[in-house]
């Protein structure tokens, strides 16, 4: 069968398996369509929180990244799992504790003030659009290059299976959904991986694999650095970022990923505090799976690239190369009319351009594996992005329904009503997300980064000092999450939107990146935060004693009835 | 419960936090990043070690931690009768 024919078929099989979960689950009240009835497994919270948090830029972007950066692409890694401890240790057992469904609705009661509230449903809107915009447009991508649709249609046939299941299953039909995409998309990553460490360095394991040596008896990183030397481009293995950067983005990225809403609001879901901290062990554990994969494929992929394309004629690449082609995200330019291929890292000689983002779904291809795996790379890299932006869909639809209209406007709303709103607002997240796939601003995939900081530099030290420390009031928290919000949002228009003047990298403030400066945002907010309250008046006994019981992990009962 | 056998609780707590973030912070923040160089002349394999500790290593450390973490809160929740 040739790879149309098996992507379409391994795509329909798991499409009919995710839908199918979603409507035998199908929630019944508003806490269930939240937070699954809070009766989930830890280990199946664990598989449902990786799936939630391993989007289309951990499976489609993220290798590719690695591949053409080398040692800098270590802050995606590093950044993307350490936050987890940091989830593990400092939030998820104490929200459990806390007991109710959403971020807006710890700090509104914790800082005892609906304009904290507000605050944090803005900054919750803010980051959960900017990540889903980017997981609609990563299934675009797979559908225009599998199912040779054009890549709007991809989006708008990603809206509706989206919609379909988040709106009817609610977190129940998504926590099960989202066991099994865990588990399409792990083997999905993992069997090419596989497959190709064999065949470079007849190692199973490519954890190992890209640290040993290649056919030739050359270790594999060796012979990288080697071509990268040739070809003029940074030694693989070292970066070409400064360290302080490097630092700084690693920082932001942790801190960022521990203050995502759509990944917290899942520790809600688990019956007992320690529960809440096992779910945090199992997911990372699940996506430490992909993560210590990736660079191993990022080197798999840039070797075999560079082997194949460097020196070659044009006449005689392989077949996916002009299929890679035809979709304009491979460009071959022949300056010197050699009819060669020159792949070199200075930009006047450089004859080839590539896409970071292919090297994922093009690799299985390069390393010529049977048409079977290529489809499953399709399939996996649509679970990926559906399950992400279910997730991310279901945080925008509670903070309208629960934290604005139940909490604010509407307080006596009934338990259907708010159904209602809910599924509504997930109609209206969905289009609106639909619409930034199709028209993505030139800064889609820069945002989703960006994405982070804004977490790192809002939520973060609000969640931590609501915690850590008693006498955090409303002045304090309120002051540093708008302080700490509107900085980011300033360094991030400046440097990658060019307002505010603009301006370039040596422009940029002690050298740090809009991607890096969350960290700086967010020491910011916590200084801010904490000198202010220190200033006024200390938070009323009632809020001393929820910091108190949020802190024994004893008795933390049922979600609180509507 | 009383109160200072709730704060005996809480300072355990803070500590075991303290000692497991501090080795959090060493093998990514000092590993991976700040000594990579000095490290990167020690080799494992084909792999150098600084390089090896961005992209590997630190991955296995966190997990380890959490799991870790989650050992100490059970026993201390046993220790101090606050099983839910």
């Amino acid at each position: 069968m040739d790879i149309q024919t098996w992507t379409w078929v391994l795509v329909g099989l798991t499409f009919t398996l995710y839908i199918g979960i979603a409507i035998w689950s199908r929630a019944s009240s508003t806490g269930e369509f939240y937070v699954a009835g809070k009766g989930v497994h830890p280990i199946a919270n664990g598989l449902a929180t990786a799936a939630d948090w391993m989007s289309a830029a951990s499976f489609i972007s993220m290798a590719g990244l690695i591949s053409f950066d080398g040692y800098d692409g270590s802050v995606y890694l590093m950044g993307w799992t350490g936050g987890y401890v940091l989830l593990a240790l400092l939030l998820a057992p104490y929200l459990r504790k806390f007991g109710k469904f959403t971020v807006p609705d710890f700090i509104g009661d914790r800082y005892y003030s609906n304009i904290a509230r507000v605050v944090a449903v803005i900054c919750a809107l803010i980051v959960s659009f900017t990540y889903v915009a980017g997981q609609m447009r990563g299934v675009g991508l797979v559908f225009s290059r599998f199912l040779e649709v054009d890549i709007d249609t991809g989006v708008i046939i990603g809206m509706f299976i989206v919609l379909f299941y988040a709106v009817l299953g609610g977190m129940k039909g998504i926590t099960y959904t989202q066991v099994a995409q865990y588990c399409v998309l792990i083997f999905a990553f993992m069997v090419p991986a596989i497959f190709i460490s064999i065949q470079m360095t007849g190692n199973p394991i490519p954890q190992l694999g890209f640290g040993s040596a290649g056919t030739d008896g050359v270790y594999l990183l060796d012979k990288l650095n080697g071509l990268h030397e040739e070809l003029g481009f940074h030694e693989y293995t070292s970066g070409s970022k400064s360290k302080i950067d490097v630092f700084f983005i690693t920082a932001a990225l942790m801190v960022g990923t521990a203050g995502l809403p759509h990944v917290i609001v899942r520790f809600f879901t688990v019956k007992k505090v320690s529960d809440a901290r096992k779910s945090a062990g199992w997911a990372l554990l699940f996506i430490a799976i992909l993560y210590t994969t990736a660079p191993a494929i990022a080197v798999f992929a840039r070797t075999n690239m560079i082997e194949t394309v460097s020196n070659t004629e044009y006449d005689d690449l392989p077949e996916w190369f002009s299929n890679w082609e035809s979709t304009g995200l491979i460009t071959f330019d022949d300056k010197n009319k050699d009819g060669i291929v020159q792949y070199v890292a200075d930009k006047n000689k450089n004859e080839l351009t590539i896409d970071k983002d292919i090297m994922v779904l093009a690799n299985p291809e390069i390393a010529r594996l049977p048409n079977w795996v290529i489809a499953l790379v399709a399939a996996g890299g649509l679970a990926a992005a559906l399950s992400t932006a279910a997730g991310l869909l279901l945080v925008i639809s509670a903070s309208v329904s629960h934290d604005i209209i139940k909490k604010i406007i509407n307080p006596k709303i009934t338990e259907n009503g708010e159904l209602i709103a809910a599924r509504l607002s997930a109609v209206v997240a969905v289009i609106i997300a639909g619409w930034f796939g199709i028209n993505p601003p030139d800064f889609v995939a820069a945002t989703v980064a960006l994405a982070f900081g804004l977490a790192a530099a809002s939520f973060f030290p609000a969640i931590i000092l609501g915690i850590f420390y008693k006498r955090m009031n409303k002045e304090g928290a309120i002051a540093g999450m708008i302080v700490g919000i509107l900085l980011m949002l300033y360094y991030m228009m400046k440097f990658k939107f060019d307002w505010f003047g603009g301006g370039t990298k040596d422009d940029w403030w002690l050298g740090i990146s809009p991607e890096g400066f969350g960290t700086v945002a967010m020491f910011v907010n916590f200084i801010v935060s904490i000198v202010i309250s220190s200033f006024t008046p200390e938070p009323p006994t009632e809020v001393q004693e929820i910091v108190d019981n949020i802190r024994m992990p004893n008795n933390a009962g049922e979600a609180q009835k509507h | 419960m009383n109160t200072t056998k709730q704060q005996k609780y809480w300072k355990e707590n803070l500590k075991y936090l303290a000692i497991l973030l501090s080795i959090w912070f060493l093998v990514s923040y000092v590993f991976g990043i700040l000594l990579v160089e000095q490290l990167n002349t020690i080799k494992l394999g084909g792999f150098k070690l600084g390089f090896w500790f961005a992209q590997q290593g630190s991955i296995y450390v966190f997990v380890i931690l959490i799991f870790i973490y989650i050992r100490l809160m059970n026993r201390l929740d046993k220790k101090f009768n606050l099983e839910s």
